[in-house]
């Protein structure tokens, strides 16, 4: 336990440590009020809610999140760090879930910047603080699924910039899975299991049922469910890159 | 322990990258008291064979053991009793000396006050005293070996393992890094990798000669420049060479079949 807390105290602070931090938090603001106000027009909808605001976070989060989650792997390697980690008398998956918990709390901060819009609109009208809460829930669990999808790349390089690459085109397939896009390449030779399998996975379906103000289990289980599955992987990642 | 007196014991080591044979056959043990130069040409399987000493990486087959325990099925032991200096002194460049070290030692399972009382000792023999508040980027070459040092020795492990402690220093700061190296010595085992041969003489007790991932020669720097050939005093060298390096190129040449 005072381990993985040792972790996640250094990791978090390395954030901070660099002007990365600021840019960042200051980029995921502009774009996320600029979305809201620019694309989804939020004055001429004229209706007190954050849908406009929640309607570009899988995209938002599918560009920015790789760009926190990058460097959690991948730089140990470049560094030379990762052999000090490894021959530290701590198990791997410490490592692997306190990382992964730093940039997902950095993430949380990323929202909650946004959070003076939820103030707006209570000014502005009566909105329902329920879905935008759950909302706001949703957005930080997805935000989790794409940092422990980055996570799990970042292990295999030591290049970022692959690494960032590497899980936007993963973050995208999730992304996308729900639309037909995709699922008419696979249905023609599927079975119709398999396609329902792929549309279930889609991060915008159990993302907009959220915003719908549908807050079900499911949604929950599948996020949740997600992380762990990639963390486990990142942690086989690590451990086969011993053995090659 | 299981392996008795030695502190460190390797057992028909061989780690494979693909076709390449990086490490091929290596057994050796080294005992409380021993300093151990490891020698060979750059690729010759030094820094692989400490890494799989060190549990970084996984022997292809054979087994590596820090004070009686298996590096891979029991790393959590083995680590604790192994102190351990990647190649090029690996550390966090945004961190500070102290805040880094003071990560080093509590990740090392020690309470904040053992931590402290042993970095202060630390700053003491390594003298890190001027660099102490200083970010790792910010630090010398020679600072940033030491800081790996420190790193290696904070929870006084009995089993050393230091991948060229000496390379980028400086003669003066070569010259203290031997020294600590040599007080080290009496209370534990200790593997140094370097191909700076006087270092053999200067600080090991024993000397191991790899080439090619095979163990060529491990014996005492004595016995070590008893392979050198015969000189032929008339003969005046285009290239002055020392006894130790033609011992050196005498074994490891020999090998390569030239």
């Amino acid at each position: 336990m005072r381990s993985l807390l040792l972790i996640f105290r250094r990791e978090f602070a390395a954030y901070f440590a660099t002007p990365l931090a600021a840019v960042f938090l200051a980029v995921f603001a502009a774009v996320a009020t600029g979305m809201t106000f620019f694309v989804s027009s939020f004055f001429e909808r004229a209706q007190a809610d954050l849908s406009s605001l929640f309607t570009w976070q899988p995209w938002l989060l599918l560009v920015l999140m790789p760009a926190v989650g990058m460097r959690l792997w991948a730089e140990e390697r470049r560094l030379g760090t990762i052999e000090l980690l490894m021959t530290l008398p701590v198990s791997p998956w410490k490592f692997v879930f306190a990382k992964w918990l730093a940039a997902f709390t950095f993430a949380g901060l990323a929202l909650v910047i946004t959070m003076p819009m939820w103030i707006t609109v209570n000014w502005l009208g009566s909105p329902d603080n329920g879905v935008i809460f759950a909302s706001y829930i949703g957005a930080w669990l997805m935000a989790g699924a794409f940092l422990a999808i980055a996570s799990c790349i970042s292990a295999l390089t030591k290049n970022q910039v692959l690494a960032f690459i590497g899980a936007v085109i993963a973050g995208f397939i999730f992304v996308m899975a729900g639309f037909d896009l995709v699922l008419a390449a696979v249905r023609p030779w599927a079975p119709d299991v398999i396609v329902q399998v792929i549309a279930s996975m889609s991060f915008i379906g159990h993302f907009q049922r959220i915003t719908d103000g549908v807050f079900e289990a499911s949604a929950l289980v599948f996020f949740i469910s997600l992380i762990a599955f990639a963390l486990w992987l990142n942690v086989q990642i690590l451990d086969a890159r011993k053995a090659a | 322990m299981a392996v008795g007196q030695a502190l460190v014991e390797t057992r028909a080591l061989i780690k494979s990258f693909g076709p390449v044979r990086a490490v091929d056959g290596v057994s050796f043990t080294v005992g409380r008291g021993e300093v151990v130069g490891f020698l060979g040409p750059n690729g010759a399987g030094k820094s692989t064979t400490m890494k799989m000493i060190a549990g970084f990486l996984e022997p292809t087959s054979g087994y590596a053991f820090v004070a009686g325990f298996d590096s891979q099925r029991d790393p959590i032991s083995a680590r604790n009793r192994l102190g351990y200096l990647p190649e090029g002194a690996p550390a966090y460049p945004d961190m500070t000396v102290a805040d880094f070290l003071a990560f080093v030692a509590s990740m090392r399972g020690l309470s904040a006050q053992e931590g402290q009382r042993r970095l202060a000792e630390l700053v003491e023999s390594i003298d890190l005293a001027e660099v102490w508040n200083r970010r790792i980027e910010a630090l010398s070459k020679g600072y940033k070996r030491r800081v790996g040092i420190a790193q290696a020795l904070v929870h006084d492990p009995d089993v050393l393992i230091l991948d060229e402690p000496t390379d980028g220093l400086d003669p003066n700061q070569k010259h203290e890094m031997r020294a600590l190296i040599r007080t080290l010595a009496p209370t534990k085992a200790i593997i140094v990798s370097t191909h700076i041969l006087e270092e053999v003489e200067a600080i090991c007790t024993r000397a191991i000669v790899i080439a090619r991932g095979k163990l060529l020669a491990d014996g005492t720097p004595a016995d070590f420049l008893a392979h050198a050939p015969h000189r032929d005093p008339s003969v005046t060298q285009l290239v002055k060479t020392t006894v130790l390096e033609d011992a050196f190129r005498h074994i490891t040449l020999e090998q390569a079949g030239a």
